[in-house]
C-alpha cells in the first residue's frame, strides 16, 4: 500500500481525504478475516493503553470499542461520565491531561458537544478517536457504514445512497455525508422538511421531503433513529404520523428497488423508521453493520497507534 | 506632564469629522482643553508628524465586570484596555453582579470609575429589575442620577407590552432605549449561526430571524411611542434593511456594529474555537456585506466593541459550554481601519465618525469633537503602522480575542483624556509630557 496513516487522531471524515477512506476500510478488511479465525486476538496493540471515555451513555459502540480494543490485545480502562470527575466539577481538559498523564496513548471519546474532540486533539499529544460527538460526527459509523456497502456492493462510486431520517441532529448523517462524497457516492437526504436542511444542497446533495421521490433510485437506504423528544419541540406532529408519511413500512417498501440494502446504525424504533417485516427481512444488512463495526474499530486504533508510534518523541 | 498642562500637537493630520478637518495643522491644549494654538505660543510641542490626531474614541458598548466578576476584568483594567486602544469615554454596560439597575449600584461604578479609571465611564442602567424582563427600572431617578442610556444587553425584554410602556417611559426623560434584539423562543439553546456552516458543523443554529424579529417589534414600538430606540450590535442583512426603511420614515433608530462582524463569519467557527462564540453570532459572507454596506450609506452610525471580557478558564471548555462574548477595546482599531478603509469601503475621516460623532449623537453628549473649548479628548494613531494582535500584551485581564497573531494596518499610537496622556506606543514624545 503506498499511502501511509500520518494522524494521530481521527476526528471526522470532513478531515480524511478518499485516499485515507481507502485505507482505513482496506485495513478493516484484513481484520475482519482475524475476526473469522477460531483465535480472534492478534498482538498489535499489545502494550497500548487505551482509555474509552463516555461522557454520554453508549452501549453498543463502546461495546464495540472495547472488543476491538482486547481482540488488538490492548490494556484498557473505561470510563463514564457519571462516576467520573468530570461530575465533581472538572474541565473535560483537565480530565484527559490527567488520563494523558498515565502514558495512555488513546484516548477513545464520547461527548454529547459538537466538536469536544476538536478542541481537545490538538492540546494533547495522545491520540483521539472520536465515538460520537453531539450531531458533528461519527466517523467509525460512517466506515462500518460504508464498508458495509462495499462489502454488498462491490463499491460506492456512483451509486445512488438515500439517508432518511433526523438528518438535522444527525451526526451519523454528517459523517456518511462526508465519506459518500469524498468516495463518488450520489448522496440524497429525505424526511420532514423541519429536519432536513436545505442547506445541504450546496453541497451537491439531493434533498427530498417526499419519500417516494428519496428512496425511488436508491441502491442503498439507511435509516435514522427518529427520537421522540423531537415531537415535544414542533418537529413534526406525532411519531405515528412520521412512520406513516416518512417511514419505511409495507406499504412504503414499494417505492425501494428489489435490489436496494436496507441499513440503519441502531437502536431502531421498530414500527416508526422501519417496519419490524423490513429491518428482519432480507434487504436488510443492519446486523452485518455491528459486526463491521468491531473490524472498522479495529482498523482506526492499529492505524491511530501506529502513527503515535512513529511520531518524534 | 507638561508645565502647567499646555502643548500643542504639531505636524499631524488632523481629522475632525464634525467640522469636516481633514487636513496638517496643530492642535493646541491648554488646562484640559482644546484651544487655538497660537494663544499659547511658548507651549511645548509634540511632533506627531506621519499620525493623524483624531476626536477621543467613544465605545457605546464595554462590558467592565466590575461588580461581580473581577476576575475577568475590572474598572481599572477595562479603562486601560480602552485608552491602549483609542478610546477615550466607554459607555459601561448595566449587566454586572448586582446589576446596574439602582443608583447604589451605578454609585459603586462612578466612584471606582472616577477614582481609578483612566478615561471616561458613562454610565448606563438597565430597562427592567435585575434584567428579569419583568419591571421597568426607575427611569426617572437614573436619569437624575446621570445615566445616559437604558439597555438590558445580553438579555432582550420579550414582553411586547413591556418594552411599549418602557419605550414610552423613557422617552418623557429623553433617554434612549439601547435593545440587544432577541427573540429568546427562536435563538433557543444555539450557539452559533443558523446557516450553512451550523449544518456541517451540527452546532445548533440561531435563526437571524431571532434578531429580525424583535428589531421590527422594536422599530414597531418606537415608532408608536416616538421614542430613540438604539439597535445594539446589528449583524443580520435584514435588520440593516429595517433600519435603513424605518430611518426614511422618520423612526428615531439608530444602529451600532461590532468590528468582528465586519471582520468574520461563520466559517470560522470550524475551528470550534470559543473565542468566535459571541451572540449575536458571526453570520454568513452576504451578512457581513450588508452591515458593511449599512456602515457606508449611513445606515449604522457607530462602532462598537460589544468588550466582553471572560476568563480562559472559562472559555477552555467544549464550545457547547463556553460563554458567549470576546474582549473587543484593544483590536477595534485595526481591525476596522483593515477591513473598512484599506479596503477602500470606508474613507479615513468616515471610518473616525463612526468612532466619534457617530456614538456622541447616539448618546447625545459633547463629546467627540475637536471643537476649540471642548475637552481635550484626543486620538492619535498611524494609518500605516502596522499591527499584530497578541493577547500576552493585552491591557485587558482577559485574551478572548479571535484576532490573536492576526496582523493589520493601523495603529492606535496615543491617547489623551482632558489634555492628560493615558497612553502611548512608540511616541516618545507624548510619553514626555
Amino acid at each position: 500500500m503506498s499511502i501511509t496513516w500520518t494522524k494521530k487522531d481521527l476526528l471526522s471524515l470532513y478531515d480524511l481525504d478518499a485516499a485515507e477512506i481507502k485505507l482505513i476500510l482496506d485495513t478493516a478488511a484484513e481484520f475482519k478475516k482475524v475476526s473469522e479465525r477460531r483465535v480472534k486476538k492478534v498482538p498489535a496493540l499489545r502494550g497500548k493503553t487505551v482509555v474509552n471515555l463516555f461522557v454520554e451513555p453508549s452501549t453498543r459502540t463502546r461495546t464495540s470499542f472495547e472488543l476491538a480494543e482486547q481482540r488488538l490485545s490492548a490494556d484498557i480502562i473505561n470510563i463514564n461520565a457519571a462516576s467520573s470527575s468530570l461530575k465533581k466539577g472538572e474541565t473535560l481538559l483537565d480530565t484527559v491531561k490527567n488520563i494523558e498523564a498515565l502514558q495512555v496513548d488513546i484516548v477513545v471519546m464520547r461527548h454529547s458537544a459538537a466538536g469536544a474532540h476538536n478542541f481537545l486533539a490538538p492540546r494533547l499529544s495522545c491520540g483521539i478517536v472520536n465515538a460520537g460527538d453531539g450531531s458533528h460526527s461519527h466517523p467509525t459509523q460512517a466506515l462500518l457504514d460504508i464498508f458495509t456497502i462495499i462489502e454488498k456492493k462491490g463499491g460506492v462510486e456512483g451509486l445512488n445512497v438515500t439517508i432518511l431520517g433526523d438528518i438535522l441532529h444527525s451526526r451519523v448523517a454528517r459523517s456518511n455525508i462526508w465519506g459518500l462524497l469524498k468516495l463518488g457516492a450520489k448522496v440524497t437526504l429525505g424526511g420532514p422538511s423541519t429536519l432536513v436542511p436545505k442547506e445541504f444542497e450546496k453541497l451537491g446533495i439531493r434533498v427530498c421531503d417526499n419519500l417516494e421521490e428519496a428512496v425511488s433510485d436508491a441502491d442503498v437506504v439507511n435509516l435514522l433513529r427518529i427520537q421522540h423528544e423531537r415531537q415535544k419541540t414542533s418537529f413534526f406532529p406525532s411519531t405515528s404520523e412520521y412512520a406513516n408519511i416518512f417511514g419505511l413500512n409495507e406499504k412504503t417498501i414499494k417505492y425501494v428497488k428489489k435490489d436496494a440494502m436496507i441499513m440503519h446504525p441502531g437502536p431502531i424504533n421498530r414500527g416508526i423508521e422501519l417496519a419490524s417485516s423490513i429491518a428482519d427481512g432480507p434487504r436488510s444488512v443492519i446486523l452485518e453493520q455491528v459486526t463491521n463495526g468491531l473490524a472498522v474499530r479495529m482498523a482506526v486504533l492499529y492505524l491511530v497507534a501506529g502513527s503515535l508510534d512513529k511520531a518524534p518523541s | 506632564m507638561a508645565e502647567n498642562n499646555k502643548y500643542v500637537l504639531a505636524n499631524g493630520r488632523v481629522i475632525d469629522p464634525i467640522s469636516g478637518t481633514d487636513s496638517e495643522k496643530e492642535i493646541g491644549v491648554s488646562d484640559g482643553r482644546i484651544v487655538d494654538p497660537s494663544t499659547i505660543p511658548d507651549a511645548e510641542r509634540v511632533d506627531i508628524s506621519g499620525c493623524v490626531a483624531a476626536p477621543g474614541f467613544i465605545d457605546l458598548h464595554t462590558h467592565l465586570r466590575q461588580p461581580g466578576n473581577t476576575d475577568a476584568e475590572t474598572i481599572t483594567t477595562a479603562t486601560t484596555a480602552a485608552a491602549a486602544g483609542g478610546f477615550t469615554s466607554i459607555v459601561a454596560m448595566p449587566n454586572t453582579s448586582p446589576v446596574a439597575d439602582n443608583a447604589g449600584t451605578l454609585e459603586y461604578i462612578r466612584k471606582h470609575a472616577n477614582e481609578e479609571g483612566v478615561v471616561n465611564v458613562f454610565l448606563c442602567a438597565s430597562l427592567t429589575k435585575d434584567l428579569k424582563g419583568e419591571e421597568m427600572t426607575s427611569i426617572g431617578s437614573l436619569k437624575q442620577f446621570g445615566v445616559v442610556a437604558l439597555t438590558d444587553d445580553g438579555r432582550c425584554v420579550q414582553n411586547h407590552e413591556l418594552m411599549r410602556h418602557i419605550m414610552e417611559y423613557a422617552s418623557s426623560f429623553d433617554l434612549p432605549v439601547f435593545d440587544h434584539c432577541e427573540d429568546d423562543v427562536l435563538a433557543g439553546d444555539g450557539v452559533m449561526h443558523e446557516g450553512h456552516w451550523s449544518t456541517l458543523l451540527g452546532l445548533r443554529g440561531i435563526p437571524a430571524a431571532s434578531e429580525e424579529l424583535m428589531v421590527a417589534r422594536d422599530l414597531i414600538l418606537a415608532e408608536m411611542t416616538d421614542t430613540r430606540v438604539h439597535i445594539q450590535h446589528i449583524s443580520s442583512a435584514g435588520s440593516v434593511r429595517q433600519v435603513r426603511e424605518a430611518r426614511k420614515r422618520g423612526v428615531k433608530v439608530t444602529a451600532e456594529a461590532t468590528p468582528h462582524h465586519i471582520s468574520l463569519t461563520d466559517e470560522n467557527l470550524k475551528s470550534f474555537d470559543s473565542n468566535f462564540k459571541m451572540k449575536p453570532p458571526l453570520m454568513s459572507e452576504e451578512h457581513r456585506q450588508t452591515i458593511i454596506e449599512g456602515l457606508a450609506d449611513g445606515t449604522i452610525e457607530a462602532i462598537a466593541t460589544d468588550h466582553a471580557p471572560h476568563t480562559k478558564t472559562s472559555k477552555l471548555v467544549e464550545f457547547d459550554y463556553a460563554p458567549f462574548g470576546i474582549v473587543g477595546l484593544e483590536t477595534a482599531f485595526p481591525v476596522c481601519f483593515t477591513e473598512l478603509v484599506e479596503s477602500k469601503r470606508l474613507t479615513l475621516p468616515e471610518l473616525v465618525a463612526k468612532f466619534t460623532t457617530g456614538p456622541a449623537g447616539i448618546l447625545g453628549v459633547e463629546a467627540g469633537t475637536l471643537t476649540e473649548g471642548a475637552m481635550a479628548d484626543i486620538t492619535i494613531f498611524s494609518p500605516e503602522a502596522k499591527h499584530v494582535v497578541d493577547s500576552s500584551k493585552f491591557h485587558s485581564k482577559s485574551t478572548n480575542t479571535p484576532f490573536d497573531g492576526r496582523e493589520f494596518r493601523g495603529k492606535i499610537m496615543g491617547t489623551i483624556v482632558k489634555g492628560n496622556p493615558v497612553f502611548s506606543e512608540n511616541l516618545s514624545v507624548l510619553a514626555t509630557l
